[in-house]
């Protein structure tokens, strides 16, 4: 199976462990990923704040180039995948739009090749059956609260492949990994996004409860799908834990890095060491990182 | 508020009440004031109008005080409201367009929001791409909090997270014609 690729700003920046881990986790799959040649950033929230036109133009031009090679689009990101799939649907409702968003970005979009989030493509396009098949390290032991944050499932009628407030794709992955998946509230609770950035002192309050229900909920880590959140919910975690006095200590990580760990790679490949929250030692204490037969009774 | 009379508020602010709803593509007297939206709202603990009385201002013709609340700002677009709404008021949509209105009137009371989406659009528009450092430390000097999570810095420069040196497509000049166009439309102005 081949896709064209889009990984965004984020991957190329403060997310480059989910990039890492995502090419590598594809690869092991059967995955081919053709990263889009000059993809330009999506606009993300500052474009749609500011006009609408701009908000669908920005996507599109990435989306034009994926569609002369007549390739579907594998989005990492969540907010970058929420933006893209925003622009398709935007121009494959309408003509009067195919037209001026083909006007803006001088090349021809038709909104003809499907945007799909990475986490569907890997749970629905190459299955839960094949990719059980393939762990050799399983999770056994291993508490996930799986996090969705928004814009991956919701609103529903654009993104369209879970549930917008029970989902539960990366549940059933990280199951299929030998993990258990804890039943929780805040699945789709939002982070902030970016207004953790731009208002720090209001978007840590969100941040906290996320990380503070996961752990009420029995987890040991939360996995996510998205470098937003990710960002928010590691990197922040520690402004979070000094501002509202309770200690969280939480690791989190990406679905794909999930992936990896249950496929045999070494953390380190996989970007693990590039975590603010070290989640090495939680790896350790559940023997994760040993090979299923060397391992003690754990489970 | 002051006492106010209802029907010449309602007539001064109809134009501007239809631009907005004609942008947004929101008709406000859709919404039958239920609070579904407020109470599932994630970020309604740091607003001044909870996100149905910014529906219900709008519906009354204060689109001055919707324009100059601070919710318009706080909405992290999460699309909760939205999901959930039985009327499906595109509630996200209203406040992005309340936004931009509250911009060209010169309204802005997030000034940090603002600078911020500023920040990272002149990004866009220069290298395609967003150049996070530089957008950071561009936003902390304009906002005035030069230090602002100068803590952070070092462990995301030794994880290769953040560079000072921005990554630009050859390309560039296809994204800044995509912003001029849209502005000869007359959009997109920052
Ligand atoms: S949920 Fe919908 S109908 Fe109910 S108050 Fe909010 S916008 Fe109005
Ligand atoms: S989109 Fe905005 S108003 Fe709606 S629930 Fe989210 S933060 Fe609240």
């Amino acid at each position: 199976m081949k896709y064209a690729y889009y990984p965004g700003c984020s991957l190329h920046a403060t997310a480059v462990e989910y990039d890492i881990s995502a090419r590598l986790v594809a690869k092991h799959l059967g995955l081919e990923l053709w990263e889009i040649p000059e993809w330009n950033c999506c606009g993300a929230s500052a474009a749609h704040n500011t006009d609408h036109l701009l908000a669908l133009a920005l996507p599109a031009r990435n989306l034009a180039i994926a569609e002369r090679e007549g390739l579907d689009v594998a989005v990492p990101c969540a907010a970058c995948f929420n933006r893209l799939k925003a622009s398709q649907v935007a121009v494959r409702g309408s003509e009067e739009m195919r037209n001026t968003i083909k006007e803006i970005i001088g090349m021809d979009y038709q909104g003809r090749v499907e945007v799909r989030a990475f986490l569907d493509v890997v749970v629905n396009g190459v299955g839960l059956e094949k990719i059980q098949g393939l762990v050799t390290r399983p999770l056994t032991g291993l508490k996930v609260a799986a996090y969705y944050g928004c814009l991956l499932v919701r609103p529903p009628g654009l993104t369209g492949f879970d549930d917008p407030e029970d989902p539960q794709t990366m549940d059933r992955l990280v199951e299929a990994l030998g993990a258990t998946p804890v039943p929780w509230a805040f699945k789709t609770e939002c982070c902030s996004a970016s207004l953790a950035t731009s208002r720090t002192d209001i978007g840590l309050w969100p941040i906290f409860r996320i990380l503070k229900h996961a752990k009420a909920s029995g987890a040991d880590c939360i996995a996510v799908a998205c470098p937003l959140c990710f960002l928010n919910l590691d990197m922040r975690q520690g402004e979070a834990k000094r501002r509202f006095q309770e200690s969280l200590d939480i690791p989190i990580f990406y679905f794909t890095e999930l992936i990896g760990i249950a496929l045999g790679y070494p953390p380190k490949e996989l970007g693990l060491s590039k975590h603010f929250v070290n989640p090495l030692p939680l790896l350790e204490s559940k023997e994760i990182l040993r090979h299923p037969a060397t391992r003690r009774e754990t489970a | 508020m002051e006492p106010r009379e209802l029907s010449s508020i309602m007539a001064q602010n109809w134009d501007l009440l239809k631009r907005v709803e004609r942008r947004s593509g929101v008709d406000v007297k859709n919404c039958y004031q239920c609070g579904k939206c407020s109470a599932g709202c994630p970020m309604a603990f740091a607003m001044d109008y909870v996100p149905r009385q910014i529906i219900r201002l709008l519906q009354l013709g204060f689109v001055d005080e919707a324009l100059r609340s601070r919710t318009i700002w706080i909405c992290a677009h999460c699309q909760t409201c939205y999901t959930r709404c039985p009327k499906e008021v595109d509630l996200p949509r209203l406040m992005e367009a309340l936004r931009q209105e509250a911009g060209r009137a010169g309204l802005v009371t997030d000034k940090k929001v603002h600078l911020f989406d500023r920040a990272f659009l002149g990004s866009v528009e220069r290298y395609g791409r967003v150049h996070e450092m530089g957008l950071i430390v561009q936003f902390n000097l304009q906002s005035g909090q030069p230090f602002k999570d100068a803590g952070l810095a070092p462990a995301l420069f030794l994880n290769g997270k953040i560079s000072p040196f921005p990554s630009r497509i050859k390309d560039s000049a296809a994204v800044k014609a995509i912003f001029q166009r849209v502005r000869s439309r007359g959009g997109a102005e920052h």
